[in-house]
């Protein structure tokens, strides 16, 4: 991996975490409505699974996907201005946090209904699939997901096809605030993938290194035409399910002794011990993010609502 | 022009369009090697081959969501729900996500999805296999809801849904696969949409759709032998619905009896009988009358099931209390 490939690691990671911080604090003020699911202490899964896609391979997942979205290419503004529900924003201020998008960039959202989005995936690769184009589809979802039926009727589909696709499970260990224990008959996800005869590995969410690994051999074997495939990804949220979230469901202790393996400190540590980049170029790059992060969410507060037309605009491609 | 049955008519449109279109597929359960459960697609998997012609597993959230996936990367699916009691199953795939994506993610979502379907009641097939639940799907701002009466519509229907851009829901009737009609031959559409006057009258105006549409047709020849002349007209298009020829036709006759076969409550009727006291109270000369299910699930026993739903004779009853 060449040097500069570090660093763009970096940058997306701690881009995020600077985002997801500051998104915190508008929702507090008030300038951010509905729900806001933060990505804090997951920075390393979409940004190690991401890094080794082609721009033909497909990006889509859950409503925690903000980070998502800035892995898949799409500007922090934009990013910013949706949450903030403006013009500018990457669905037009008609999503919000958990229905960000950009075809363009072949991310395909943003899925809010638990699971929902696993067919749709399917469909993805099926597209591909029957229009004999290159792409493999990656579709991230969380552990929660695999509790329902749509999840089971995706990957029975994939493989009975043949499809295209990545399943890849964010197991962050809670399902809102069930456990995974207390929630799926068993504890390790990917044995799910074994029932319907997918290949499938874990790793380890909180080390990018080693998701982008994982992600760069699995999508290479789709890619030869092997079919489906399963990662998943074990993580940690270091922030609740959502703003407002008690935390009843977990101790202090837990979330401070996931938190001194912050994905962001060990990556940085092991850039700098390494010889990859110097301390004093870590920071420049560490200011440059603040200075990006700034500059989206002033994009984003001076940028101006949807005009009230567009509340009838899109609700039909066609006039009938 | 050939006379040809509701069968032959949507069978033929689907088949145009994949002659025509490579990115036009189909995709159920049984399409392929059983050749449809109604027989429409016989003979197509034999010519359009295993990859146009996609036999799924029972999964109907798979079938409708992955038609969704497909159709977002510019094909043109033709995801058939084996009955429209199986729709529930992919409830959640057909308004959370078809019918929001366009508007959702502000226009860049495009999902140009055909959703076949077949609905209606009357073949003792019990409660959970006889609905007509059409109206439900009509509520939801996104989906076009289509449902011919005629094997003509149907077929200028199906063409014109697979067309489109957006998602349509194509609800066909089940007793009606075997009624013939006139179809004109090759490139024909109807446009979604637009009502139509399927009988022209001036004393009554009967608001109806799909299977009501023969019963209705029934009625009005024989209150013509009574003197009385209906005036028929065909919604074709639950959603967007066209009311003009509806109000044009009931400021001529101020009297109207609408006919489904649903249940009366929150009801295709319900919309249509507010439409109508909100757009042409002023004509209003009699109550309008809706004629609809009994409001209870189907049930098997043949006669307690024909009971339940709207006939003939109820059609002309209703016309007669608003004369």
């Amino acid at each position: 991996m060449e040097k500069q490939e570090y660093l763009d690691l970096y940058h997306q990671m701690v881009a995020i975490r600077r985002m997801e911080e500051r998104a915190a604090e508008l929702y507090q003020q008030g300038k951010i409505g509905g729900f806001l699911h933060l990505y804090i202490g997951q920075e390393a899964v979409s940004t190690g699974l991401i890094a080794p896609r082609t721009p033909d391979d497909r990006v889509i997942t859950a409503y925690r996907d903000h980070g998502v979205a800035y892995n898949s290419g799409l500007s922090a503004r934009e990013i910013m201005a949706e949450l903030l529900g403006k013009a500018t924003g990457c669905s037009k201020g008609k999503g919000g946090s958990m229905h960000m998008a950009d075809v363009k960039k072949n991310f395909w959202g943003g899925h809010a209904i638990v699971g929902a989005h696993l067919p749709l995936a399917a469909g993805l690769a099926l597209g591909d699939l029957y229009s004999k184009t290159p792409g493999v589809t990656i579709c991230m979802f969380g552990d929660g997901a695999t509790n329902i039926g749509y999840f089971h009727e995706a990957l029975n589909l994939s493989k009975v096809w043949n499809l295209p696709v990545l399943w890849v499970c964010e197991n962050n260990q809670y399902g809102m605030g069930t456990s995974v224990e207390r929630a799926s008959a068993v504890s390790e996800i990917r044995q799910k993938a074994e029932g319907y005869g997918i290949q499938n590995a874990q790793v380890d969410g909180m080390n990018a290194l080693k998701v982008r690994e994982a992600s760069a051999k699995m999508l290479s074997e789709i890619r030869a035409g092997g079919g489906p495939r399963f990662l998943e990804i074990n993580t940690y949220r270091f922030r609740g399910h959502s703003m407002g979230d008690p935390e009843r469901y977990r101790k202090a202790d837990e979330v401070h002794r996931y938190q001194e393996n912050d994905p962001i400190g060990m990556f940085r540590k092991h850039i700098i011990e390494n010889g990859i980049a110097s301390e004093d170029e870590i920071i420049k790059l560490e200011d440059a993010i603040e200075e990006e992060v700034r500059d989206a969410v002033e994009f984003a507060e001076n940028s101006p609502e949807p005009a009230p037309e567009e509340l009838f605009t899109n609700v039909y491609v066609e006039t009938y | 022009m050939a006379r040809l049955t509701m069968r032959e008519a949507i069978s033929q449109a689907l088949w145009e369009e994949m002659e025509r279109d490579p990115k036009v597929f189909i995709m159920g359960e049984e399409v392929g090697v059983w050749g449809g459960t109604y027989a429409v697609t016989k003979g197509f998997y034999d010519h359009f081959g295993a990859e146009r012609v996609r036999d799924t597993p029972i999964s109907e959230a798979a079938i409708i969501g992955a038609g969704i996936g497909a159709a977002l990367t510019g094909l043109r699916p033709v995801a058939e729900l084996m009955t429209i009691n199986f729709a529930f199953s992919a409830m959640d795939h057909i308004v959370n996500e078809a019918a929001k994506m366009h508007y959702m993610f502000g226009g860049q979502m495009v999902l140009p999805l055909v959703i076949r379907t077949v609905g209606g009641g009357g073949r003792q097939l019990g409660a959970t296999h006889s609905q007509t639940p059409d109206a439900i799907f009509a509520h939801f701002p996104g989906l076009v809801v289509v449902a011919p009466g005629t094997p003509a519509d149907a077929k200028g229907l199906l063409k014109a849904a697979i067309r489109s851009n957006d998602p349509v829901m194509f609800i066909e009737h089940a007793t009606l696969y075997q009624t013939r009609g006139e179809v004109p031959e090759g490139d024909y559409i109807v446009p979604i949409g637009k009502s139509t006057v399927q009988r022209p009258g001036k004393d009554v105006t009967i608001v109806t759709y799909s299977k009501m549409l023969e019963l209705s047709l029934k009625a009005a020849d024989q209150l013509a032998k009574e003197g009385v002349e209906a005036e028929i007209v065909d919604l074709r298009t639950l959603r967007p619905l066209d009311m003009d020829p509806v109000i044009e036709s009931f400021k001529k006759t101020n009297r109207a009896v609408i006919v489904e076969e649903g249940w009366k409550s929150y009801g295709v009727g319900s919309e249509i009988s507010a439409r109508i006291y909100e757009e042409a109270f002023d004509y209003v000369d009699a109550p309008v009358k809706r004629v609809a299910q009994k409001e209870v699930p189907l049930p098997y026993n043949r006669t307690l099931e024909q009971s339940a739903i709207p006939n003939v004779e109820d059609i002309i009853q209703a016309v007669k209390e608003v004369l």
